[in-house]
Parts: C-alpha cells; sequence; structure tokens
C-alpha cells in the first residue's frame, strides 16, 4: 500500500476517529462525509469509545501479503458501542477462546510493516476488555 | 555546607495523570537457563514481560499515554510537548514521539521528539517537562519512558530485558495528583554498557556495571537530593530505583538507610523484568497506585553511559479520586500469559526466517 493512503487514513486508524451525522446523530465508521441512513453531508469528526462486542470472528491461517508473520491470527467484526460494525484482529488473547457477545476495547497496535526498508503501519485492534486487579 | 545543585522551577510542577504499559507475555528466567545453562545458576528475577508481535515502542507508548491522559482529565489538545525516552525506538530515523502524538489526539500544536540515554531516557524527558511547564512555556507537557529491552541470546542480559513503561502529564502543581519538590542530576563519562549504531545487542562491562556505574551513581544522586532538600530517608513513604535485577535496587535501597518496606510496593522488575527507560517509571505508577496524600517519594532512575536523575516527590489529595479513571499497573502485571523460550523467540524476531 503507498505511503500517502496510510498518512490519510491515519486518525481513523489510530484512534477510531468517525463521523456523527448533524441531522439524525448517526455515528458513522470509516468517515464518508455522506450520512448513509438520512444521505445528508456529515462531516462532524466524532471521537468513537473504543468500546464494543465481538458480532462475529474467524482465525486467518492463510494470511495476505505483509500480515504471513503474525499467522495464524484472530479476525472479528466488532459492533461498537456507538453502532457501528467494524473489521479489525483481534489481540492479547493468549489462550481465551473468543465468543460471540465478548466484550472488547480497541488498542493501537503494529498492523504491518511495509517490508524491512518501508513504513510501520500503526492502526486499531480490539481485545478482551482488561481486568482490574483488585488492590491488596 | 555543599552547593545546592537542586533543580527547581520558577513556578511549582507535579504530575497530572500518570499511566503504566505492560504487555501480557511473560518469560520465566528459568526458560533461560534452560536453553543456555542446562537450567544451572542463579536466577536474576523470576519471569520478565515481553511483548507481542503487535507490540513495539510507540504501541506501548500510545496506551500509557492514553492511561495518564484518562486519570488527569486534560484534553489531549492543550498538551504543549510529547517526548518519549526510549532505547527501543522502532525507527532510527522517524519520531516514535510523532505517532504517539497524534494516537492520542495531541497534534498539530504540540512539540514532539524523542529521547535517549540508555535507561533514564524517560526520566530525562520529565525533567525536561518539568522546565516546559515550570518556566511557563506550556501547560501541560508529556513524558514518557518505555522500552522493549534488547539482550543477546545467552547473554546475561537476557535473563532481565524487559518491556513496559509508564507516561506521566506534568502540569501545574496545584491542580496535580503529586507534586515535584525538586530534581537532582549526576552524569559523567562511564563505560558500562553500550550498542553502537546498526547493532542488534548492546555490550556491556561485566563487574564494571555494579560499583562504578549503578552503584555510584544512584547513591550520589539520592543522597545529594536528600542533602539538598534536608531530608533523610525516614522522610519518606516510599522509594523507587532504577531496577536491572532484584538484587541491585534491594541492595543501594539498604546502603542509603532505606528499609524493605519502602523500597517493596515499586519493586516490580521480579515480575516484569528491566523494563529499561520505563524501569524506575512504572515502579513509581505502582506506588502512585497506592499512596496517599502526603506521602512523599523519592525516584532514583539510573543510565548506562552513566548518570542518575533523582525526585523529590509528594502524593497531594487529588490523587486518590483520580487514579480509577485508568487500569492500575498490578493489572497489568497480573494480566500474565507464561511462554517458552520458542514462542519468545518468535515474538522478538530471533528466527531466521529468510
Amino acid at each position: 500500500m503507498e505511503t500517502s493512503r496510510h498518512w490519510r487514513l491515519r486518525q481513523q486508524r489510530y484512534a477510531l476517529v468517525g463521523e456523527v451525522c448533524p441531522s439524525c446523530e448517526l455515528k458513522i465508521f470509516p468517515p464518508r462525509d455522506i450520512c448513509p441512513d438520512c444521505g445528508n453531508e456529515a462531516r462532524t469528526i466524532f471521537q468513537f469509545s473504543g468500546r464494543g462486542e465481538v458480532y462475529s470472528h474467524t482465525t486467518v491461517y492463510q494470511a495476505p501479503a505483509g500480515h504471513t508473520e503474525n499467522s495464524p491470527y484472530p479476525l472479528a467484526i466488532v459492533r461498537l458501542e456507538e453502532g457501528p460494525l467494524v473489521t479489525a484482529q483481534l489481540t492479547d488473547l493468549a489462550d481465551k477462546p473468543v465468543e460471540i457477545g465478548m466484550p472488547v476495547e480497541m488498542v493501537t497496535r503494529k498492523l504491518r510493516s511495509d517490508g524491512e526498508r518501508g513504513i510501520l503501519v500503526y492502526g486499531y485492534k480490539f481485545r478482551p476488555r482488561l481486568a482490574r486487579a483488585e488492590q491488596s | 555546607m555543599p552547593e545546592n545543585h537542586l533543580m527547581k522551577p520558577n513556578r511549582p510542577v507535579g504530575f497530572a495523570g500518570y499511566g503504566a504499559y505492560i504487555p501480557q507475555f511473560r518469560l520465566p528466567a528459568s526458560e533461560v537457563a534452560r536453553i543456555w545453562t542446562g537450567g544451572q545458576g542463579g536466577l536474576p528475577i523470576k519471569e520478565k514481560a515481553v511483548a507481542g508481535l503487535d507490540e513495539d515502542v510507540i504501541t506501548m507508548s500510545i496506551e500509557a499515554a492514553r492511561n495518564a491522559l484518562a486519570r488527569s482529565g486534560v484534553p489531549a489538545s492543550e498538551i504543549r510537548a510529547v517526548w518519549v525516552g526510549s532505547e527501543s525506538h522502532p525507527y532510527a530515523v522517524k519520531p516514535t514521539s510523532t505517532v504517539v502524538a497524534e494516537a492520542i489526539g495531541a497534534t498539530p500544536h504540540t512539540q514532539a521528539a524523542d529521547w535517549e540515554f540508555a535507561c533514564k531516557a524517560g526520566t530525562e524527558a520529565i525533567q525536561a517537562a518539568i522546565g516546559f511547564v515550570g518556566s511557563g512555556m506550556a501547560e501541560y507537557a508529556l513524558a514518557i519512558g518505555m522500552d522493549t529491552a534488547q539482550g543477546r541470546p545467552g547473554d546475561a542480559l537476557e535473563y532481565t530485558a524487559g518491556a513496559g513503561g509508564a507516561a506521566f502529564l506534568l502540569g501545574p502543581a496545584e491542580t496535580a495528583l503529586c507534586t515535584i519538590e525538586g530534581s537532582y542530576s549526576f552524569a559523567t563519562d562511564t563505560p558500562d554498557f553500550w550498542r553502537r549504531a546498526n547493532e542488534t545487542y548492546p555490550e556491556h562491562g561485566e563487574r564494571f556495571t555494579g560499583e562504578p556505574a549503578y552503584f555510584k551513581h544512584i547513591t550520589t544522586a539520592a543522597q545529594s537530593l536528600m542533602e539538598s532538600t534536608g531530608t533523610t530517608p525516614d522522610d519518606f513513604r516510599y522509594v523507587v530505583f532504577h531496577q536491572p535485577n532484584t538484587k541491585f535496587p534491594l541492595r543501594v535501597g539498604k546502603d542509603l538507610g532505606f528499609r524493605e518496606d519502602q523500597i517493596e510496593t515499586g519493586l516490580l522488575v521480579p515480575e516484569i523484568g528491566n523494563t529499561y527507560a520505563g524501569s524506575a517509571l512504572v515502579g513509581l505508577t505502582a506506588i502512585l497506585d497506592v499512596a496517599e496524600a502526603g506521602d512523599r517519594i523519592l525516584m532514583v532512575s539510573y543510565g548506562s553511559g552513566a548518570g542518575s536523575d533523582a525526585f523529590s516527590l509528594q502524593a497531594t489529595g487529588l490523587l486518590s479520586a483520580r487514579r480509577s479513571a485508568a487500569p492500575d499497573t498490578l493489572s497489568y502485571v497480573r494480566r500474565r500469559t507464561e511462554i517458552d523460550y520458542a514462542t519468545y523467540a518468535r515474538l522478538r524476531g530471533k528466527l531466521v526466517t529468510k
């Protein structure tokens, strides 16, 4: 992928920055400037919370170029709590099985490197929500 | 009366927020011994934290910074500097700090820079941030110490070279969770540890790393700071040192006159390893997770090459209410997935695949 495209997408990729429709208040991700629901212009920036749950999932064994070093890896469709469905890798699962409805949260991780000499590409993944330790 | 070299800004400064990050994988030291010494010999720690395939100093700094911002309640747009100290910056040339600043929403009206000084790059960034805020140039500045430390396979450092660190948002003392009374720095040209350009693994001066390096610099820095502030070890509820292994910080603490109960809260090295630029800092976050208003804390970092930065800190009444806004450091310590040496070799890129 060309460097310019990584650069253009950096805010939505690093931090789940989308849009909200000023007419019908639909939360939009990825940003597309036109509300997919009411068709009005929607350019207002909206910061998603990063929380959601697993809507569906699979495991990728035959990874596309740039991702082979990470395979096998879990891939999911996540329903964000604000509404949109997002396709993303899951991470930090350890031996935990993935379940539909599992609460997850967004983390910014390294997605791939553009070869040995190219740029490093960062973006959102989702992990099981971090359990808080009780102070002893 | 010795000359007073305490560094203090004109305007009082403190931590508006703090946040830790430690990756989930743990490599037991016994695994390194199993591969390289037939299981013989003593172990410097229990286990170390290892970054996953999709983690590096950039991603780890982002999470720690988000935790620090959550505790502060300060909008990212008010940050005027994002500084990341590390010896594992993912790029040789291209800043870690701009990616971190972009991800947390601090761009574009901000300073951004990467710092280097072996294991004390993080505390140097904090001191610079004290100057930035303390001079009135900025209201808020973010300083991070984070590493995914390198250790040559089979080398003594492979047992301990861990991953993790912490972020601190510096701001005015009036609204801080913890104030900074002052700091003192001690640096000399001491060749105890280095990594030449384009080399993958560092070299170290064997026994030279102890007395003239770690102990000399930490002891002098701590004593000078206490002299300058008119304090003794009894004035501090907690103390945290750079932690290359379990033995060194315990010994230097004892030499300086601290009790074990002052040291143990911030002593994370047995369970996460030496996180280099993050080492003393992530220990400090564990202390801030439990400190009460008025508790004084002494922090002394150490970086090879060599130098120490010592800080006198004091928790404020705002700390207890704000710390629950982000995961505490123990949550990260206890989020533990044990791996064997083979998985470690894969995660750390030690396997030749082409």
